[in-house]
């Protein structure tokens, strides 16, 4: 068992960090601390911070509507939520080229202005590709807390003659405030390193569209070093995540391990 | 009012991020269906879904077993270290899988711990081995988060019971824990298939993606996109083929769900 967990993950992240390590601190750092990487790192943080952040609004007002409202379709809207898990991320990249790729048919000309809905090679795709593949991570932590909170509460608010948004506020959000931190938190793990989904569409122009995980993937031949500092900078936040998202889980169980 | 606006909002949300481009591909693949299938029946298309369903065949199993002791010795003893068990196995989610093919680049390269293997002529850096062992890595989660809290739930009570009317750790398991986590289990290894199947940046590091002998499904469609030469059905095409697997994995999810709540 930890044999096995050693060989297949402990190793293999041992042996990059020795690595990296290898010429030293300041060698590391020198590497890690270059414009290009800085650059590629902030970029990451920065668009995930954002899609993670778009993403716990609007998947908490989806989570909202798949819970609390009812139409037709309702359940295929609720299953359709878990394919960007499902959907392999190079596909979901080239699915958001066909529509929002150099040939998009969403244009609009009229003479005096021009518009088209042409994303690749700009910021806007890595933000559209990373709302794509962390779409599921808060509709799924939010959606169950929903399902178990009891609507009398809010009746209960209601009637003592709170406004909708205090309802909101007071009520509902304490409740699902931990899965929205937790669901948030993961979603933005998984799209600082994420790599298939914004490979093709980005174009990997340096200081542009270069995020950390294709700075990785153009250095590993020419540059080893490189790719291996920013590799253990991203090691270092996905710990860090980790440990965060167990304070929130443990946070939201306090009540019942007491 | 409200509930209208907020109904619009998710929809429109979805439309835009989610139905819209899968139904342009699909759309586009139509457009182009000959040069779709001519990509999609390929010789080295056919050999990458088969190097793919490969490589799955052997993760799959490898994980669920992993998993499901996992998750027993994270939920049932008292070993120490179980702590750190517990955050080292979600540690693949968090983890950009461009870093997890180069820590094994690291690892088994030529002048890497593991390098001896290379020097007696077993390959594993760039041919199956490695590809299995990042597509290992990258997929070992998904069980033991699905069967961790399905053990938590449902207590310890009835494994007491067997165990004081005789039942030895092993019959206990057969007869009492594994059939009440077996849709925990099922709904994990449908995950852990569907992450196999779709695993890119790992592999993309680690496989060497030389056509026919070590490129995945898809590698294959990265290939196919980036030397498209303005025809880009091949691309949508094969792609297609992965959506319909996901989409097969989403019915599967759906169909487990229930029965793995209901437990």
């Amino acid at each position: 068992m930890i044999t096995f967990l050693s060989v297949v993950v402990a190793l293999p992240i041992a042996a990059l960090i020795w690595f990296s390590a290898g010429n030293g601190f300041d060698a590391f750092w020198t590497v890690a601390s270059s414009p290009q990487a800085v650059a590629a790192l902030k970029l990451s943080l920065v668009m995930s911070a954002l899609a993670a952040l778009t993403n716990a609004v609007l998947g908490t007002i989806t989570a909202w509507v798949l819970v609390r409202d009812d139409f037709r379709g309702k359940s295929a809207v609720n299953a359709l939520i878990d394919l960007p898990f499902a959907l392999p991320t190079i596909v979901a990249g080239l699915v958001l080229i066909a529509l929002y790729g150099v040939q998009t048919p969403l244009r609009l000309d009229l003479g005096f202005v021009h518009f088209q809905a042409t994303i690749t090679f700009s910021r806007w795709a890595i933000y559209f590709a990373l709302l794509f593949v962390t779409l599921p991570f808060v509709v799924r932590t939010v959606q169950p807390v929903l399902m178990e909170l009891d609507t009398e509460l809010e009746e209960a608010a209601r009637s003592l003659g709170a406004g909708e948004f205090t309802v909101f506020r007071r009520v509902v959000l304490p409740n699902i405030l931990p899965g929205i931190l937790s669901g948030l938190t993961m979603a933005f793990a998984r799209a600082v390193g994420e790599v298939g989904s914004v490979i093709l569409i980005t174009g990997n122009l340096p200081y542009k569209t270069e995020v950390a995980s294709t700075f990785i993937l153009q250095r590993i031949d020419g540059d080893p070093h490189g790719a291996a500092a920013v590799s253990v900078v991203l090691l270092t936040i996905s710990f860090a995540v980790l440990l965060t998202v167990g304070a929130f889980r443990r946070y939201a169980t306090r009540h019942e391990r007491a | 009012m409200r509930k209208y606006l907020l109904r619009s909002t998710a929809l429109g949300y979805l439309l835009i991020i989610l139905i819209g481009p899968l139904a342009m591909m699909i759309w586009r693949t139509l457009g182009d269906l000959d040069g779709a299938w001519a990509a999609i029946t390929s010789h080295n298309t056919l050999l990458a879904f088969k190097l793919t369903l490969y490589v799955t065949a052997i993760a799959v199993p490898i994980n669920t077993v992993f998993g499901v002791v996992c998750g027993l010795v994270i939920v049932r003893s008292t070993l120490p270290g179980r702590g750190i068990l517990n955050a080292f196995v979600d540690l693949p989610l968090a983890l950009s899988p461009v870093v997890v093919g180069l820590s094994l680049v690291v690892l088994y390269g030529a002048n890497g711990w593991f390098g001896f293997f290379d020097d007696h002529g077993i390959r594993i850096l760039y041919a199956v081995p490695a590809i299995v062992l990042a597509t290992v890595f990258v997929s070992l989660p998904f069980v033991a988060r699905e069967v961790v809290p399905t053990l938590r739930e449902i207590g310890d009570d009835q494994e007491q019971a067997a165990r004081t009317l005789g039942a030895s750790g092993w019959q206990t398991f057969w007869r009492i824990t594994l059939p009440s986590i077996r849709w925990a289990v099922v709904y994990g290894v449908v995950l852990t298939a569907a992450r196999c199947i779709g695993e890119f940046g790992a592999v993309l590091v680690v496989s060497g993606n030389v056509e026919g002998k070590t490129q995945t499904a898809t590698l294959r469609v990265d290939d196919a996109y980036q030397f498209a030469y303005g025809n880009y059905a091949p691309a949508y095409g094969i792609a297609l083929v992965l959506a319909a697997m996901a989409v097969l994995v989403l019915v599967a999810m759906t169909l487990v769900k229930p029965r793995e709540e209901a437990t």
